[in-house]
């Protein structure tokens, strides 16, 4: 067996670092911050998960590395954000072109509204790889089949002419992971990729991209609502609320001793299909802060906390480490025992 | 079940209220007042958009204009002054005199009257009856549907001015008749737009629920599917309205509209202006540009109405993704 | 729980069949989608039927055909042994009392323009329960403290809620005129993790507290297992298993049942590195042209000769377990 990117992480270079991310908006009915001071490292070949409920960030912080956020309304800070050395926050608009799509490329939840529904298959996979590999006629329609072999589409010839509504929502998934992955990218992000899939295509595309990127060593970044998506598929996972990361740590570490009462009441509050069907569900109470009418003094969470106290209000916890590898921002984070 | 007319037209005026405006402040429980958001209304219409403010407040001077002619007016509309004929602007005469030596100031401050008149009621019954069809056609559908939209299909086939000029023909001159000229030529169009609207919110979750609930016909359509066409329906006819002012000014400058002597924008610039245009230029000026102050004011109101009204364009309150 | 072995509601070989095509003009032939293909089932008073499958398996179309939004083709669906099918008009329109429905998408099923109180208030109105305006607000304040929402909303509009806060606006609409019969479309699938649980322990609590019986519809095994007391799958417009929910998770005879169970990603990383899925073959056909025979055999890993040529029978194996397969 392969040693496993997580052993690797102390020598290996991290192929995108992000220090301090903010990213803010400014809308007509007033001012958001989305990102607050997001600092993380992803390095070759591994995979994280990227946890968290709507209006987390967790889409934003990415759109945000891509340079993809409409600037204005929006507003990218960070310290130091860089892809294998090269500086994102002050690439031009040429060299982000370069990247997306060719060294970063993305999979998106929708893939009917991320493929062009007048163009076949074919087209869009052709200008793709012609655009960043420079391969023309025979070479070109070769790769292209190659591609879809790999992703598991039987009769690939056939498919390159289809038009996307012709296909169902799991084959035009793996299409556009086809063509995420025909330029060879250092980093695979995939923002939901299966939540508008049926279960039994979930489990198939999830262990699609884990495998694919494994094979080809890329880092891959999944971002999810779902803790069960990235339990069986990522190295590392990082769980976000309100616009920070509030744990990172491995992936069995994170499951076995979560430490945030966030993380630890979203996986309990999860109903399991390979529990007793008798254990009452925990629930979080409250609701995640609207983050364009409240402002947000001390932790995030505190309102909906059950270990909160008075330093919880008034002072918001920094990411520290807890153990090696695992980061928690919260005031209790030895106390927090799970309990049931 | 009863309510009494001027309430249910409140309610309807009240579900107007565009949906990414802030909640009114009903902390305590108390009822949030009822036009807390037209107030809004107004403060986001001047802070984002300006040139819909412009337009918004041509129009409010146009309805002044109109309600308190005489007041403005300096000489009676149709009074002849004697041989003071093409008499250019001066003190006497702010906007000069016409060949029959009218006053053209009073002139076009009572014109205000015919043109927002003509404008109001063709607008009026027009979308009345884009109303009517598009949403009888839009809800019900089938053959319903079939039958008016090709009625609808056919009326737009002929150019709207060969409507109203044989109207016009058949009915012969007066108001009251330009109006209907007006609103025949007009309503189909919008009728089209109105259905459309419907369509997509006959299928919306909302509807359904409305049925599952257990509600009659009726009052699906007025509770739940006239309040959300409405704000289409209200850029339609402020957009309407500006047409409708140019449209009155073709057929007058056709011979077709408001008889004579009434004061209309669109005979002053046909008849006298036309004919003497170049000894007394202000004949055309003037209510050329009282025409194109009214029709632009209108469009742009309008276009910043559609605006401020659709919560696609305007991202909503949600936007924090 | 109160689980009475009165049925309340006895859907006997429903079928929903939609038909395209075949305008004034055109003389092609006709395609019918059967999305709901003789389904029958039966709903015990004080009891939570869920019922699962993928999307496009008609899950929706029966919620739909039971309450009567669509109407069904042929069979029967008898509520309180009143068969719905034969009602017409007013006096469909007034069973609807009893039978009210959660929707899907909270952000959705509201009408903007209303308020809340008037949201609430409508089937008051219509099903004239409360005689007086007065009376209807005492009501609506009732129902919307019972699903956890405050009084002083209920003058703002739906726009102001979150997405969880919509959902019990929804819920207490449904619950306004104390119905006995509710159906839930899908209620928690678009709401996020940490209010999902909120509001299965609300959709619980109310069914004691009233005594309703649930028809849950949804996409999600692990929330149906969580809330049902017995559990129907449902593939291409077909029931194919019915069993309490103790004995279809742990012993589930069908091959699709077993394959749907065994995609669900476990949120533990031990537990997921020994789940092995059984993969399924191909895609769901289309329903304009289901396959003979059993409608799940070409993605069946278990398939054989009689699969293609016979329907399976609808049959019982074990006391309250039917399923409809050939090799069980």
């Amino acid at each position: 067996m392969m040693p496993t990117p997580m052993q690797n992480q102390q020598q290996a270079k991290p192929i995108l670092e992000v220090h301090g991310l903010i990213v803010r908006f400014t809308l007509r009915d007033g001012a958001l911050i989305a990102v607050r001071n997001v600092s993380f490292d992803l390095f070759p070949g591994e995979s994280l998960g990227v946890v968290g409920e709507s209006g987390c960030g967790k889409s934003v912080t990415f759109l945000s590395v891509m340079r993809l956020i409409p600037t204005p309304p929006g507003k990218i800070d960070a310290v130091k954000m860089r892809f294998s050395g090269m500086d994102l926050l002050d690439a031009s608009k040429r060299q982000m072109r370069r990247i997306r799509g060719n060294r970063i490329s993305m999979v998106f939840q929708d893939p009917m509204s991320s493929l062009n529904p007048v163009l076949t298959i074919g087209r869009q996979m052709r200008e793709g790889i012609q655009l960043h590999l420079g391969l023309s006629g025979r070479s070109l329609d070769d790769r292209c089949i190659e591609l879809l072999d790999k992703v598991g589409i039987s009769a690939p010839e056939m498919r390159l002419k289809s038009y996307p509504h012709q296909l169902s929502g799991g084959i035009r998934q793996r299409v556009m992971i086809a063509m995420a992955l025909s330029c060879n990218p250092s980093i695979l992000l995939a923002d939901e990729p299966t939540t508008a899939l049926d279960v039994t295509i979930q489990d198939q595309i999830l262990r699609l991209i884990r495998d694919l990127t494994r094979d080809l060593g890329t880092a891959s970044v999944l971002i999810t609502h779902n803790l069960g998506a990235v339990a069986g598929t990522t190295d590392r996972i990082m769980v976000m609320y309100a616009g920070r990361i509030v744990e990172k740590a491995p992936t069995p570490l994170l499951f076995k001793d979560p430490r945030h009462p966030y993380t630890q009441g979203l996986l309990r509050s999860i109903p399991r299909v390979d529990q007793p069907a008798g254990r009452r569900l925990y629930s979080i109470s409250g609701a995640p802060p609207d983050l364009l009418r409240e402002t947000i003094q001390g932790c995030a969470f505190a309102p909906r906390c059950p270990l909160a106290e008075e330093q919880c209000v008034a002072q918001a916890p920094s990411l520290e480490p807890f153990a090696p590898e695992h980061l928690v921002s919260c005031w209790k984070a030895a106390d927090a025992h799970q309990h049931g | 079940m009863k309510k009494q007319p001027h309430k249910r037209t409140r309610d309807t005026i009240a579900a107007l209220k565009p949906h990414y405006l802030p909640a009114s402040a009903d902390a305590g429980g108390a009822a949030p007042h009822r036009y807390h958001w037209l107030i809004d209304l107004f403060i986001q219409l001047v802070k984002t958009k300006p040139l819909g403010a412009f337009g918004g407040a041509l129009v409010l001077t146009l309805v002044l204009m109109a309600l308190a002619a005489p007041l403005i007016a300096t000489h009676d509309p149709n009074e002849m002054h004697g041989m003071q004929t093409l008499v250019p602007p001066g003190s006497d005469f702010f906007f000069g005199t016409d060949a029959l030596a009218r006053d053209l100031f009073s002139r076009i401050v009572h014109g205000a009257r015919v043109s927002l008149t003509v404008g109001l009621g063709a607008v009026g019954l027009s979308i009345f009856l884009a109303t009517v069809i598009g949403v009888l056609s839009g809800y019900f559908g089938g053959v319903l549907d079939t039958i008016l939209q090709r009625c609808v299909d056919a009326i737009m086939s002929f150019p709207w001015l060969i409507i109203m000029l044989t109207v016009m023909s058949i009915l012969g001159p007066g108001t009251g008749n330009v109006i209907l000229a007006l609103a025949l030529a007009g309503f189909a169009g919008s009728s089209r737009v109105i259905r459309s609207a419907v369509l997509a919110i006959k299928h919306s979750e909302y509807v359904l629920a409305a049925r599952s609930i257990g509600c009659r016909q009726p009052a699906i359509l007025i509770r739940h599917i006239l309040p959300n066409v409405a704000a289409p329906i209200l850029v339609l006819a402020t957009l309407g309205l500006g047409n409708a002012i140019l449209a009155e000014a073709a057929l007058s400058f056709l011979g077709y509209g408001v008889p004579p002597p009434a004061p209309s924008w669109g005979r002053m610039l046909s008849g006298d202006g036309l004919d003497h245009m170049l000894r007394g230029p202000w004949l055309v000026i003037f209510p050329g540009l009282a025409i194109s102050a009214a029709v632009f004011g209108f469009n742009m109101l309008g276009d910043a109405l559609r605006d401020l009204l659709d919560p696609r364009l305007t991202g909503g309150a949600r936007a924090n993704k | 729980m109160h689980i009475n072995t009165d049925k309340i509601l006895q859907v006997r070989d429903m079928n929903i069949h939609f038909t395209f095509g075949g305008g004034l003009l055109k003389s092609g032939r006709k395609a019918v989608l059967k999305a709901v293909d003789g389904v029958s089932f039966d709903l015990l008073t004080g009891e939570t039927l869920g019922l699962v499958g993928e999307s496009g398996c008609g899950k929706s179309s029966t919620a739909k055909g039971v309450l009567q939004l669509y109407k069904p083709t042929s069979g029967q669906v008898l509520f309180k042994e009143e068969n719905l099918c034969d009602l017409q008009g007013e006096a469909l329109r007034r069973m609807r009392r009893q039978m009210q429905m959660i929707f899907q998408d909270p952000y959705a099923s509201l009408n903007p323009r209303m308020t809340v109180l008037r949201i609430i208030e409508e089937p008051m109105k219509v099903h004239r329960t409360h005689g007086n305006r007065k009376e209807r607000r005492e009501q609506v304040i009732e129902m919307v403290q019972r699903v956890g929402l405050n009084p002083s909303d209920i003058h703002r509009y739906p726009h102001e809620f979150s997405g969880g806060q919509r959902q019990r606006i929804g819920i207490a609409r449904a619950l306004a005129v104390r119905p006995e019969l509710v159906v839930c479309d899908e209620p928690v699938s678009a709401l996020d993790v940490s209010i999902q649980a909120q509001m299965i322990h609300l959709i619980e609590a109310l069914r004691d507290q009233f005594n309703l019986s649930y028809l849950f519809i949804s996409h999600d095994l692990s929330v149906v297992k969580h809330i049902s007391h017995r559990v129907a799958v449902m593939y291409l417009g077909i029931i194919v298993e019915l069993a309490a929910k103790e004995e279809l998770y742990a012993r589930p005879l069908h091959p699709y049942t077993q394959a749907l169970l065994s995609a669900i990603p476990i949120p533990d990383p031990e537990v997921e590195r020994q789940r092995t899925a059984i993969a399924l073959e191909g895609e769901i056909p289309s329903p304009l042209a289901p396959p003979p025979g059993c409608r799940f055999h070409p993605r069946c890993r278990l398939r054989e000769a009689v699969c293609s040529r016979q329907t399976p029978q609808w049959r019982e194996v074990a006391p309250g377990h039917h399923v409809a397969c050939h090799l069980v």
